[in-house]
């Protein structure tokens, strides 16, 4: 049962994807994109990993497409087709599409107990959390305290993201003015 | 679009529970999923629809560019500010664990600090860049 659930979501997304590449206009290619996101957030569910669908729903579903929006408002609603080097990127698609495809043969099927992410440290995370941290979301745990300065450094991207998207922008909004004198 | 009574009513409606529901995620991460990340995108996301109803002007009465600045900046201080303090206590960087005088109450509280400059950071730092795009003419 949970495979047709799962075939049907994952067929769902690839119709999403599909819409996307043969869409115009820039709005409903962000609203299209929200509601892949949150398929992907309905196939974490289904996949036990709530922590992962919750982000997946409030950041890709939520914030980005509120963000893409903002940024479209500066930008303009329709996208600009160049008719130039189709050949170009068909060639550089096929050829990821086709090392993508090549490298998942090589990959573990889904909870598989001998492929490597649940044969390294995945135990001693599920074993020993409770004593060795003590609180009952083992997700948390792993990522405030094991995996405490990957969160770190996670945490500077994006403040260096903020950093980046203010110099961009606020510099423009100075120069007006500096002009406007 | 703005003067719409019912998008402004519904809007109201649901942004008080919006950062109640925010505040629950962060605070209640240990326990249930959740955490910095999703609470601060879910308290931003409730901050940026008021901005949207009541436009801009008002939303930065409540929470201003530079206060979003400086908690972006504080909140990854804090991050980085608890790892130092258990460095001088005497354990490695970010070891939670002589925190306090029990480890588990160690890790207890240096979640908490850490998951709450995690919170402060990603709020703030949506806020500033939906500001700075909402601003840029």
């Amino acid at each position: 049962m949970e495979d047709i659930i799962i075939i049907f979501l994952l067929s769902l997304l690839a119709i999403t994807a599909i819409a996307i590449i043969f869409m115009r206009n820039m709005l409903s290619v962000i609203m299209l994109g929200s509601i892949y996101s949150l398929l992907s957030a309905v196939i974490f569910v289904v996949l036990d990993a709530v922590d992962v669908a919750f982000t997946e729903a409030a950041v890709g579903a939520g914030i980005s497409s509120v963000l893409f929006l903002s940024a479209f408002a500066v930008t303009g609603k329709r996208q600009v087709l160049k008719q130039k080097n189709k050949l170009i990127a068909f060639v550089t698609v096929s050829l990821t599409a086709a090392a993508l495809i090549y490298a998942t043969s090589d990959m573990p099927y889904v909870g598989d107990p001998n492929a490597p992410v649940q044969t390294h440290v995945a135990a001693r995370y599920i074993e020993q959390s409770g004593s060795e941290v003590g609180i009952p979301n083992m997700v948390t745990a792993v990522l405030a305290s094991y995996r405490g300065f990957d969160t770190l450094g996670e945490v500077a991207v994006v403040f260096t993201a903020m950093i980046a998207v203010l110099l961009l922008l606020l510099r423009r909004e100075e120069e007006e003015l500096d002009r406007e004198k | 679009m703005k003067n719409n009574p019912v998008i402004k009513q519904t809007s109201f409606l649901l942004i008080p529970v919006i950062l109640l529901f925010g505040l629950y995620v962060q605070f209640h991460g240990d326990y249930s999923p959740g955490g910095g990340f999703q609470a601060g995108v879910i308290f931003a996301s409730g901050l940026i629809l008021y901005a949207l109803i009541e436009g801009q002007a008002k939303a930065e009465q409540v929470f201003s560019m530079r206060l979003a600045r400086i908690l972006s900046a504080s909140g990854l201080l804090l991050y980085a500010g608890i790892g130092v303090a258990s460095m001088f206590l005497g354990a490695n960087f970010l070891d939670y664990n002589v925190l306090a005088d029990d480890p588990l109450q160690g890790q207890h509280w240096g979640i908490f600090w850490v998951e709450l400059g995690v919170g402060l950071t990603v709020t703030s730092v949506m806020l500033s860049i939906f500001y700075a795009f909402t601003n840029f003419k």
